[in-house]
């Protein structure tokens, strides 16, 4: 049993064949996007997404079909590099976004540190005003003995 | 005449495919023989006949990356037929939004911190000064602790991740949009890559 003609999916369509009750592209290649398969086609060949398809459970096949899509979009749009182009320029961007966060840090530390040295003026006085508590303390001691 | 495969070894293509390795082969210089894995999987993933025709479409410099590339979706689509690159890529914009939050809490944290230093400058000369005109005596509030004035908050950028907690759909859609805008993650560290698109007629 075979799908009208009128219904084929968008693979059997390309492939200019009939479209089986069971088509594996059939849901997830529907007529109305002739453009989607043939990407697909056109970069892993029908049988290779077939079998790709046929080895995932059913709930996995429309994700992987989305992937295998996006892939082969980047690889049309970029036919030296494709997607691996697109990890590239992320892991730079990462890299750089790193390099800028440890940069930040240095120059909030290098600025606290700073700070404390301004401060240190202050210290001398803090200084004193122990001294002069503990000499407060000793003194109260004293009667207790 | 004697065979030119006789002194070397075919391409690991050639093997693969079990046919005669030509000095002309296409596979040869980016699939060398002690690397069979390379040409299985990408075999495995688009055909190749598939690749063929995308390297006959590529100049001679950009193949040995092309084949590259391919041969790393490849093995990434193994490893995870489901999303293989996509997967990876998925990964790598959360990891970078992440770090996008860092950096702007990071900035901003340095620039509060400016702007107290500016301020406590100022005021810590002022008492210097106060000092120096009472003859080093008592006096003077305590010293501030910068610390207490700005506590690290980042109570509301893990809100914001949660939130941004996101499922294979919503990525592939943010991707498509990248997708869009692929033309400009050109990795191409030869000059002349915009003649990519002149067929080489061989």
């Amino acid at each position: 049993m075979s799908n009208p003609i009128s219904s084929r999916c968008a693979a059997c369509k390309y492939l200019r064949r009939r479209c089986p009750q069971d088509c594996i592209f059939s849901p997830y290649f529907p007529s109305n996007d002739p453009q989607r398969f043939a990407y697909v086609h056109r970069i892993y060949g029908a049988s290779n997404v077939g079998k790709l398809l046929q080895q995932l459970p059913e709930r996995a096949r429309s994700e992987a079909t989305e992937s295998l899509y996006y892939e082969a979009l980047c690889r049309i749009q970029d036919p030296v590099y494709g997607c691996a182009g697109i990890v590239s320029w992320l892991q730079q961007q990462i890299h750089d976004v790193e390099s800028e966060i440890a940069k930040t840090q240095a120059e909030i530390t290098v600025f606290l540190n700073s700070t404390v040295n301004i401060s240190e003026p202050n210290t001398q006085y803090s200084r004193t005003n122990e001294q002069g508590m503990e000499n407060l303390t000793n003194k109260h001691k004293e009667p207790l003995q | 005449m004697a065979s030119s495969t006789s002194s070397t070894s075919p391409c690991a293509a050639c093997k693969f495919l079990r046919r005669k390795c030509q000095p002309e082969c296409v596979f040869a210089p980016y699939f060398p023989p002690d690397q069979p894995q390379k040409f299985a999987n990408v075999h495995k993933v688009f055909g190749a006949s598939n690749v063929t025709k995308l390297l006959n479409e590529l100049l001679p410099h950009q193949r040995e990356d092309a084949v590259n590339s391919l041969a790393y979706e490849a093995d990434m689509r193994l490893r995870d037929p489901v999303y293989g690159c996509v997967g990876v890529i998925s990964l790598l914009q959360h990891q970078l939004r992440q770090l996008q939050l860092d950096l702007s809490c990071a900035k901003s944290e340095l620039s509060k911190y400016q702007n107290l230093g500016l301020i406590n400058h100022h005021q810590n000369l002022g008492i210097n000064n106060l000092i120096a005109a009472a003859g080093g005596g008592g006096g003077g509030a305590a010293h501030h602790h910068h610390h207490q004035f700005f506590p690290r908050d980042r109570h509301h950028h893990h809100q914001a991740i949660a939130m941004n907690s996101y499922d294979a759909a919503s990525s592939l859609l943010a991707m498509n949009v990248s997708a869009s805008l692929g033309g400009q993650f050109h990795h191409t560290p030869r000059a002349d890559d915009r003649s990519r698109n002149i067929i080489d007629p061989s």
